[in-house]
C-alpha cells in the first residue's frame, strides 16, 4: 500500500453522496440531447462528473440524473458535442446545500 | 423608477463586499442568493486571507466564524513513493491581525452577508437570477424565478460565480476554453480535535495548510490538506480537459492522494462527513472577461479573479477585493448619475491599482506553467530524486557532488536545459 492508485480508505459511491444534502427541485436543470450523445465517441462527462451523474447504457445511450448534482458545471465544460448538455442553475432554494465546505 | 439603486447577484464574498460598500454609501441594495443561505453553494481549497477585510470590518477576527488560524504552511512535492516538504511555521500568524484562516464557507459567507444586511442591504435567498433585463443594450435589472420576480436597478453587479450566466448573457466573456478551468473535489473528514492537534503538531486554534504538487496521477493539477477544528479537508484540483481524457474518476484520484505514504498517516481512520466539488477559474489574467458594460459590472469568480499561481492559491481575498472595487465604482457612478460603461470605467482603474489585477498581471504566465507537463510530471520526480541521493549514504562509496547528481537527474528525467531555463525565467519573472 505504498503507491498512488491504492483506494484505501474509501466508501461506496452511494454512501459518499449520502453525506451531501440535496433539496431536489421538481424540474431538471440539466437536459441531455440523447441523439447527439449516441454519436459521441469520447463521452468525457462520464469520467469527469464528480457526482457520477452520467452513466452509459447498454444500447449506446447515456442515462443521467440531475438530483445529486453539485452544480459545478464540469459536464458542459468538458462536453465536446456542442449543445448536447444544456445546463442552468436549479430553481432558487433547491439543489445542493453545502454545510462544511 | 427602479426598485433598487443596485442589484448584486450572488451573496458570496464578492457580492457581499460590493453590497457592504454600496449600502454604506447610502444606496439601496438588493443582494440575491440562489441557495437557501449564503455559502450553501460555495466550496474552496481552504484558506481565507482576511486582511482585505480590515477596512470593511475592523477587528473582523473577533467576529468572523473561523475554524483555525494557519500558523503552519507547507508545500509538498509528491511522487508515488517520495515526498519533499517545505514546512514553515510562525507564531506571528496565530495572533491579530493574523494571516490565513480556515473556515467553512457556509459559515463565513453567511456571516459576511450579515455584515451587508447590517449595513442596510436587503438579502433575498432562495432566488435564482434567470436573466438580464435590458433597455436596448443597457442592463436595467435581472429576472428572477420568484413570482413577479423582475428586479429593476440602476446597476447590476454580477457576482454569480465561475459559471456566470449573467456575464455570458451580457457577452462579456472571452471565447470559452476548458483548459482555463480545474474542478476541485474535496472530502471533509472528521477526527477528534485532540487527534488533529497531535497529528499536525498544533495547539489551540492554530492550524495547518498543506499545498501539494504531484499526487494527482495522470491529471495535471494539485492537492491540498488543511485542518478545521474537528475535521480535515483533503482534496485535489484537476485540469478539466485532461481529467476527461483519462479513465480515473475524481473520487479515485482523491483516494489515491489519501493513500500516499506521506498523507495516509495524517488522514487514517477519519470519517467522511461531506463530499463536494466546484469549478475553479485558473486561467488568471488571460481569461478575465470585459469587466463592465452599460449598467453592469462583473466581480469575483465570475470575473476569474481567483489566483492559482502554484505557491499562492487565493480566491476569497481576490473576490472580496474585486467586490469592494465594484461597490466603490458603482457608488461613484450612481452619485454622478452615469452608470454607462464609461461611467463605470472607475472599476477597472480601481482593480488595476489594487492587488487584484496587479498580482494577476505579474503572475499571468504562472498558472499555465504550474499546469504544464514539465512542472506536473517531470520536476517533482527530478527534485525528489536529487534530494534522495543527497541524503542517501552509500558507503563505502564516497559522497557524490550535488552538481553531478543534479546533472544526472536532469538527464534521467529527460528535461532539456533550455526548457528548464525558460521555466525558471517565467517563474523568476512572476515570483521575483
Amino acid at each position: 500500500m505504498s503507491a498512488l492508485g491504492a483506494t484505501w480508505p474509501d466508501i461506496s459511491f452511494e454512501d459518499r453522496m449520502a453525506t451531501v444534502e440535496f433539496r431536489v427541485a421538481p424540474d431538471a436543470h440539466i437536459t441531455v440531447d440523447e441523439t447527439r450523445c449516441r454519436d459521441c465517441s469520447t463521452r468525457d462527462c462520464i469520467t469527469a462528473c464528480p457526482a457520477n451523474l452520467f452513466v452509459p447504457t447498454a444500447d449506446g445511450g447515456i442515462l443521467f440524473n440531475y438530483e445529486q448534482c453539485f452544480e459545478c458545471g464540469t459536464c458542459y465544460m468538458v462536453c465536446n458535442t456542442e449543445g448536447a448538455i444544456s445546463w442552468r442553475y436549479p430553481e432558487g432554494g433547491h439543489g445542493v446545500v453545502f454545510r462544511r465546505t | 423608477m427602479p426598485q433598487f439603486d443596485a442589484v448584486v447577484v450572488g451573496a458570496g464574498p464578492a457580492g457581499s463586499a460590493a453590497a457592504v460598500v454600496l449600502a454604506r454609501a447610502g444606496r439601496s441594495v438588493c443582494l440575491l442568493e440562489r441557495g437557501p443561505f449564503p455559502g450553501s453553494k460555495n466550496m474552496y481549497g481552504g484558506v481565507v486571507y482576511g486582511r482585505i477585510l480590515d477596512s470593511l470590518v475592523p477587528h473582523w477576527w473577533d467576529e468572523a466564524p473561523i475554524q483555525r488560524w494557519v500558523t503552519r504552511r507547507a508545500t509538498m512535492l509528491l511522487t508515488p513513493t517520495q515526498a519533499l516538504t517545505v514546512d514553515f511555521r510562525t507564531e506571528a500568524w496565530g495572533q491579530p491581525p493574523y494571516n490565513g484562516a480556515t473556515a467553512y464557507r457556509p459559515d463565513f459567507d453567511s456571516w459576511f452577508a450579515g455584515v451587508a444586511q447590517d449595513a442596510g442591504a436587503v438579502l433575498l435567498t432562495s432566488t435564482t437570477a434567470t436573466g438580464l433585463l435590458r433597455d436596448g443594450t443597457r442592463v436595467v435589472g435581472v429576472r428572477t424565478d420568484r413570482p413577479d420576480g423582475d428586479l429593476e436597478a440602476h446597476i447590476v453587479i454580477a457576482c454569480d460565480g465561475v459559471n456566470s450566466f449573467l456575464a455570458k448573457e451580457a457577452g462579456l466573456l472571452p471565447p470559452f476554453c476548458a483548459a482555463n478551468y480545474t474542478v476541485g473535489v474535496k472530502e471533509t473528514l472528521a477526527l477528534p480535535r485532540e487527534v488533529i492537534d497531535e497529528r499536525f503538531g498544533v495547539r489551540g486554534r492554530h492550524g495547518v495548510d498543506f499545498e501539494i504538487l504531484g499526487g494527482t496521477q495522470d491529471v495535471p493539477g494539485g492537492g491540498f490538506l488543511y485542518t478545521n477544528l474537528d475535521t480535515l479537508a483533503v482534496g485535489v484540483v484537476l485540469k478539466l480537459p485532461a481529467l476527461a481524457a483519462q479513465s480515473k474518476r475524481p473520487e479515485e484520484i482523491v483516494a489515491g492522494l489519501k493513500a500516499h505514504p506521506a498523507i495516509a498517516p495524517l488522514v487514517e481512520g477519519a470519517e467522511l462527513k461531506e463530499y463536494s466539488a466546484h469549478l475553479i477559474p485558473e486561467g488568471g489574467f488571460g481569461m478575465m472577461p470585459a469587466l463592465s458594460t452599460d449598467g453592469m459590472l462583473v466581480a469575483g469568480d465570475a470575473a476569474a479573479t481567483c489566483l492559482a499561481a502554484g505557491i499562492w492559491l487565493e480566491g476569497v481575498n481576490f473576490a472580496i477585493g474585486s467586490g469592494m472595487a465594484a461597490g466603490q465604482a458603482a457608488a461613484e457612478a450612481l452619485a454622478r448619475h452615469d452608470t454607462s460603461a464609461a461611467g463605470l470605467a472607475g472599476y477597472r482603474q480601481r482593480l488595476e491599482s489594487s492587488f487584484v489585477i496587479a498580482d494577476h498581471k505579474k503572475l499571468r504566465d504562472v498558472p499555465h506553467l504550474v499546469l504544464s507537463d514539465r512542472v506536473q510530471k517531470q520536476y517533482p520526480g527530478l527534485v525528489c530524486n536529487v534530494v534522495e541521493r543527497m541524503f542517501h549514504v552509500d558507503n563505502p562509496a564516497p559522497k557524490p557532488g550535488l552538481r553531478r547528481i543534479a546533472r544526472q537527474e536532469i538527464k534521467r528525467a529527460k528535461v532539456r536545459l533550455r526548457d528548464l531555463a525558460r521555466d525558471a525565467w517565467i517563474g523568476a519573472k512572476g515570483f521575483g
